[in-house]
């Protein structure tokens, strides 16, 4: 194991399969000699050179569409976009084509492409670079969608979407670049697709949380067994495409109670889509509603109070999870601004 | 750029068999249209009727090894590829042995072993993934070109713009043609863009133009391989304008009320495959016997292709989930956790009623990772009513 932030994994993972599979080429802007908006890419333009790590013009649709001719036709193209808000240029591409052209061509062609993007709030970039837009993509058929929350995964979950023969949105978060984590040394650490991970097991209720909120989850459970002796089990589905539903399931029916926790918007969001697969397969194992805790259902606003109070935290999570549980709240952090942020539709709409 | 003012005639089989392929796609888009209005064709059907010298003599200047790229106009490119006319047709009878498997329909022919890299559905949207193909040849060292052609109404889209900028860029072997029917669907060219000499609107992005007359697959195919050639030579893109004229309208389902019947006879005068013909026979390369025999030999292809493509069943109702992914090893039924969807057992009772289709025993499972004891019970419903309401169609005459 090697200590290492999440942009590191990153880069480390970008590293060796460079390394290790002449078809694969980095695009994007600036990833070159700026070296990456985040330093995901830092010193691979120096190592690999200009064929293979390529600085592109500022053209979001055409760089992720030149990735999936290059794809179709035997590279194996990693494109980093530099916001998800960007990759909303790029949606023809993404949509239209990359996921549909193994299907519309009846399988003769596939498009082993990777679109990196980073995702959340936090920095006070206001309504066109914060956002979380993991259930755009998760609505469209042919897409694979990680969701990495920690380093190793980072790692291990982007040398498998390289890897992969399917298109793949990587979806990582701006907050967590800087985290710090263990990681597994070596070429052959790679994670799965479609296994969650168990962050922290527990009997009395089921915390899952998607990307950055995975890691905001553990903490509020480190709060609910402090504070009121909950043991929440919170899982990392690591993936939202596909979906290792068998194990969430699993983990209900232990404890027969669900959170969800994304900060993208209520409606229509993984929360949403998870509570009726759960809903709709689990009915019976529910002692009560599963309780969604999302983003606020508002473009994100600038100003830091209002920011803060438009992306879940540990209180909120704490909130809810007594909601399941049946049990007041009880101290400190009884879901101010919760129930704005909770994004029930009632108080989301 | 000026074309070669005298294109000189290629050797007799070659120009016997232009005419051959024109006049193929000519009959095969006079059929298809056909099939459209017995309702044998769904969806939207765009011909090219008019526009066959655009595409023969730009293919005609490629190798086999290169790439061809097109649009939602594209049964004229599969055929000049060599994809036989009977998988076409199938293809646009949403048939199993259709070149796309019944999945695109007519905006998406795709012939992989033939290096036609597909009809795409959005405008503009074969630009950039040209321009990656183009990527990937030089990536890999042959000196492989793409050729990438789109119509006047895509030169507006902002991936005309990035993907000429790029491919200028990276210095990418693309020859990027605009095939110039004078109409974005029914909006003249002269209403739709702001510069209407074509073949310029790559020159502030480093890419110089060229023009052919697309109405003569001589001249068409001059100026087309003088680009290719200098494009795999030099390494990087090119646009040509070729100016044409589609005879037809945009779609099966256009009433034309945007051009007059005069302009449209102006242009049919200068139809280019009588035109053609008569240069090989005036230049002594063609008898009138042998050109009635090239067009006997069109129409009795065309008609094994109608034939083909009404024996070929419809797809399995189990294959609706396949080629959603590719699956690998360790990831099988893992990519698709669909648990609203239909039931194969479900599929094949609607798909029954269609009497046609009906191929599934419900035996086969999709590759689900978990299905849901409560699936949608109106989706057959919804399956069979549409699939009725297919058999008994009727289009009128007016749309073609």
């Amino acid at each position: 194991m090697a200590q290492m932030r999440y942009r590191e994994a990153l880069n480390g993972a970008l590293r060796e399969e460079l390394a290790r599979d002449e078809r694969v080429v980095l695009m994007g802007e600036d990833i070159g000699v700026f070296g990456g908006a985040f330093k995901v890419t830092d010193g691979l333009l120096e190592e690999f050179g200009e064929r293979r790590v390529r600085d592109t013009p500022i053209s979001e649709n055409t760089i992720v569409g030149v990735g999936v001719g290059a794809a179709m036709t035997g590279l194996r193209p990693v494109v980093e976009l530099m916001t998800i808000n960007f990759a909303l240029l790029a949606f023809d591409q993404i949509v239209n084509h990359a996921a549909h052209i193994h299907y519309m061509f009846g399988g003769q062609a596939s498009v082993p492409l990777v679109v990196r993007m980073p995702q959340g709030a936090g920095h006070q970039l206001g309504p066109t670079h914060s956002h979380c837009f993991e259930a755009l993509f998760l609505h469209v058929p042919g897409l694979l969608v990680a969701v990495p929350a920690t380093a190793a995964d980072a790692k291990g979950m982007l040398k498998t979407a390289i890897r992969d023969e399917n298109p793949v949105i990587f979806i990582e978060h701006e907050s967590l670049y800087g985290v710090r984590g263990e990681v597994p040394e070596g070429d052959d650490h790679v994670v799965p697709f479609g296994r969650a991970r168990i962050a922290r097991e527990g009997t009395d209720v089921t915390i899952v949380g998607v990307s950055r909120m995975a890691l905001t989850a553990e903490r509020a459970a480190e709060t609910l067994a402090a504070d009121h002796g909950v043991q929440a089990e919170v899982i990392d589905p690591r993936t939202l495409r596909p979906l290792d539903l068998d194990t969430i399931l699993g983990s209900v029916g232990k404890t027969n109670r669900c959170v969800i926790v994304e900060e993208g918007w209520p409606h229509g969001g993984v929360g949403a889509n998870l509570a009726a697969l759960i809903g709709e397969q689990a009915f019976d194992e529910l002692d009560a509603p599963v309780q969604r805790v999302t983003g606020a259902d508002v473009p994100m606003p600038y100003s830091k109070p209002l920011e803060d109070l438009a992306y879940p935290h540990e209180p909120q999570i704490v909130a809810a999870a007594l909601a399941a549980l049946n049990l007041a709240p009880t101290s400190a952090g009884s879901a101010t601004g919760a129930g704005d942020a909770t994004g029930s539709p009632a108080g989301g709409a | 750029m000026a074309s070669p003012s005298q294109p000189s005639l290629p050797a007799a089989d070659a120009a016997r068999e232009w005419l051959a392929t024109m006049t193929l796609i000519r009959r095969f888009e006079e059929r298809a249209g056909e099939m459209y209005a017995r309702a044998k064709v769904g969806g939207f059907l765009h011909l090219s009727i008019g526009e066959e010298a655009t595409i023969v003599g730009a293919a005609r200047a490629l190798r086999e090894d290169d790439y061809l790229i097109s649009t939602y106009r594209s049964h004229g490119h599969a055929l000049v590829r060599g994809t036989p006319p009977e998988n076409v047709m199938a293809e646009l009878f949403g048939r199993v042995d259709g070149c796309s498997g019944g999945r695109g329909g007519s905006m998406h022919m795709f012939d992989l072993a033939r290096r036609f890299m597909g009809g795409y559905g959005i405008v503009g949207g074969n630009l950039p993934i040209a321009a990656g193909i183009a990527l990937a040849s030089d990536y890999k060292g042959p000196d492989e070109v793409t050729l990438c052609t789109f119509g006047d109404g895509a030169s507006n889209q902002g991936t005309f713009g990035e993907t000429l900028n790029l491919a200028a860029l990276w210095k990418l072997p693309v020859v990027f043609m605009v095939t110039n029917n004078q109409f974005g669907m029914g909006t003249a060219l002269r209403r739709h863009s702001a510069v209407t000499d074509l073949q310029r609107k790559g020159e502030s992005l480093g890419v110089p133009g060229m023009r052919c007359d697309g109405m003569d697959v001589l001249d068409t195919h001059a100026v087309l391989a003088e680009a290719v050639g200098r494009v795999r030579e030099e390494r990087r893109p090119l646009l040509v304008e070729a100016v044409t004229y589609r005879f037809r309208g945009h779609s099966m389902a256009d009433p034309e009320q945007y051009r007059s019947k005069e302009e449209v006879a102006s242009w049919r005068e200068r139809d280019p495959i009588p035109a053609f013909a008569d240069v090989l026979i005036r230049e002594g390369m063609l008898e009138q016997a042998e050109r009635e025999r090239i067009d006997a030999d069109a129409l009795a292809r065309v008609d094994a292709a109608v034939e083909f493509a009404e024996s070929s069943p419809f797809p399995t109702p189990e294959s609706l989930y396949d080629d959603v992914y590719v699956l690998s090893r360790g990831s099988q039924g893992w990519y698709t956790v669909e648990t609203a969807g239909p039931t194969p057992e479900q599929l094949g009772a609607a798909a029954g009623v269609d009497g046609e289709g009906g191929q599934g025993d419900g035996s086969s499972s999709l590759p689900l990772s978990s299905s849901s004891s409560s699936a949608n019970d109106e989706i057959p419903q919804q399956l069979t009513e549409a699939l009725a309401a297919g058999e008994d169609r009727e289009r009128p005459e007016g749309g073609i």
